[in-house]
């Protein structure tokens, strides 16, 4: 009895083996692509009740194959309809690694002609085996919306015409940072929701680690897919230290650090250490380290701030990122003093612009600097300038509790960028 | 923080906008629709029809609504302990109401506007663009994932 629960996991790590067999064997990834997401469908709805077959991927190959022809049939390619009714007699292709399958698709769904914002959906739907209306959900849009959105993608792919083959391993780098960076951005969409009332919405986080995974099995040799992977653990493994019980923003330095999930944070700390012994550090394993850091330490004052500072020191020189700059400003305060973080924030507007963090940074920094009416006012600039309800909620109090002067409660010394 | 390079300022970054629009807002010569032509009354539906399909189409349209007259309009004050003052319309100054709204996920504050754009020159009286202001709001989101 695998009921529902155990029915979707087991479709979303077929997914992407299912549409490997289909695109393998018949081509035209799109149709191939809406027919597979059918089965999906089909299986979701039969098999809790009616039992899951003895063979579910070879289910779901069949009915996709059978939605494939049904979709030719009805339109007038009877062309096409033919040739596919003539493979059929072919023999299945080589049985190819799940992982495999995996990384060939994400390549492809993850092509550098589109936007993060329809590579991010395509993904999650072709690879992570999510539904259309999961994923509207996740992003807050009207099922037809994010249909759309997937279908724009994969015509937009439709032009490029690739053979559908893994590139040899260490080929495809650039193709495979695009990934990388697809797959964080999915993450920080699933981190930045992780909190509030809505617990309905899909868990983008957990998966994005789930398909990082994947890309590591296929890829172990890799030290920034590594680092990737490391990244996402040992930033997730705070999650249930993030929010307070009425939903609010927990800042790190006011966390309980008994809440971190400790077994995560080991493998991510295993993980980050094999990727360091590799070599010269890319950005994500940068960004894991100083995770790591964080992670190890007893509390936010006993944190290896100079070490940390000496991380975002690379970090910026790799990326030349202004907003690196700006985290580098905050671990140089708690390293050498807020007099010393200023300094680097002087001309940053140049090149981050008239940005909320950059007013928010600066007023906790003038704050510990014990300039209190600046610390106010850059607080209210930064209120005025964010998009983000929470956020504004914790900027607007601090602005009102620097008003109101000393009596006023206090608050943590800094709200980490 | 989480030390990470977080969403990368200078890379777009998909957002929700609310598109508003009034009732003849101020500063235009937009005559009120009961005085355009039958024929001109539905080249404006249709329009409007046809952008949200397109908006749809281009998967960015989340929601869009127009809101009944003035004439339904009410307003309400409360001290939240005596019985509320409930004002009907319609009001003489109908043209600081809304009259609709449409909230878009876009890829950029530029094609916020763009679409902002659009709905402004509408077609109007005798085909000639409405002209009316459009206000574009961000939607607050969810908090950044670098706390």
């Amino acid at each position: 009895m695998t009921g529902s629960r155990g029915t979707a996991d087991l479709l979303r790590d077929l997914a992407p083996r299912a549409l490997g067999a289909v695109v393998r064997r018949y081509g035209h990834f799109a149709d191939a692509e809406d027919a597979v997401q059918e089965a999906l469908l089909a299986a979701a709805r039969t098999w809790p009740a009616g039992g899951t077959p003895d063979s579910p991927l070879a289910w779901l190959i069949r009915v996709a194959s059978r939605k494939m022809a049904d979709q030719y049939r009805s339109d007038e390619a009877r062309r096409r309809r033919e040739e596919i009714a003539a493979s059929w007699s072919l023999a299945p292709a080589e049985p190819v690694p799940a992982h495999d399958d995996t990384l060939t698709l994400m390549l492809m769904c993850c092509h550098p002609a589109l936007s993060p914002g329809a590579a991010i959906p395509l993904t999650l739907r072709a690879v992570g085996g999510l539904t259309t209306r999961e994923i509207a959900a996740a992003f807050l849009v009207p099922e037809a919306t994010m249909a759309q959105r997937i279908s724009r993608a994969k015509a937009k792919l439709k032009g490029p015409g690739e053979p559908f083959t893994l590139p040899p391993p260490g080929g495809g780098g650039e193709r495979l940072r695009s990934v990388l960076h697809v797959l964080y951005l999915i993450f920080n969409e699933g981190y930045a929701a992780s909190d509030g009332p809505d617990l309905a919405r899909t868990d983008l986080s957990g998966e994005a680690v789930r398909l990082a995974r994947g890309v590591h099995a296929a890829r172990p040799a890799d030290a920034e897919v590594t680092g990737l992977l490391a990244l996402m653990l040992l930033t997730d493994a705070r999650r249930p230290a993030r929010t307070g019980p009425g939903g609010e923003l927990v800042p790190l330095e006011a966390q309980d650090r008994s809440r971190w999930d400790r077994p995560r944070i080991t493998e991510g700390l295993t993980l980050l250490t094999g990727a360091l012994r590799q070599g010269e550090p890319g950005e994500y394993q940068l960004q894991a380290a100083i995770a790591a850091l964080h992670d190890e330490a007893g509390s936010h004052a006993g944190t290896d701030w100079p070490r940390i500072l000496a991380l975002y020191d690379r970090l910026e020189a790799l990326t030349g990122n202004p907003m690196v700059t700006l985290n580098r400003a905050v671990a140089m305060a708690m390293a050498r003093g807020p007099g010393a973080g200023l300094a680097l924030l002087d001309g940053l507007g140049d090149r981050l612009g008239d940005h909320h963090r950059l007013h928010s940074v600066r007023a906790h920094l003038l704050e510990q600097a014990g300039d209190t009416g600046g610390a106010a006012t850059e607080f209210q600039a930064a209120a005025a300038r964010t998009t983000n309800l929470r956020e504004r909620d914790y900027l607007v109090t601090q602005a009102a509790r620097l008003a109101a002067g000393p009596a006023g409660s206090p608050s943590p010394s800094q709200q980490g960028p | 923080m989480t030390g990470g390079t977080g969403r990368g300022i200078g890379e777009d970054e998909a957002m929700r906008y609310m598109l508003l629009q009034n009732y003849g807002a101020g500063g235009t010569d937009c005559l009120p629709m009961t005085q355009w032509s039958p024929v001109d009354i539905t080249a404006h539906i249709e329009f409007q029809q046809a952008l949200n399909a397109e908006l749809l189409g281009r998967g960015e349209l989340v929601d869009a609504q127009g809101l009944a007259g003035p004439e339904q309009a009410k307003f309400v004050t409360s001290d939240g302990t005596s019985a509320p003052v409930i004002t009907d319309g319609p009001f003489p100054e109908s043209k600081e109401l809304l009259a609709g709204y449409r909230i878009v996920d876009v890829e950029s504050a530029e094609r916020a506007v763009e679409i902002a754009a659009m709905i402004s020159a509408a077609p109007g009286a005798n085909g000639a663009p409405v002209r009316l202001p459009i206000e574009v709001r961000a939607v607050m989101s969810a908090p950044d994932p670098e706390v």
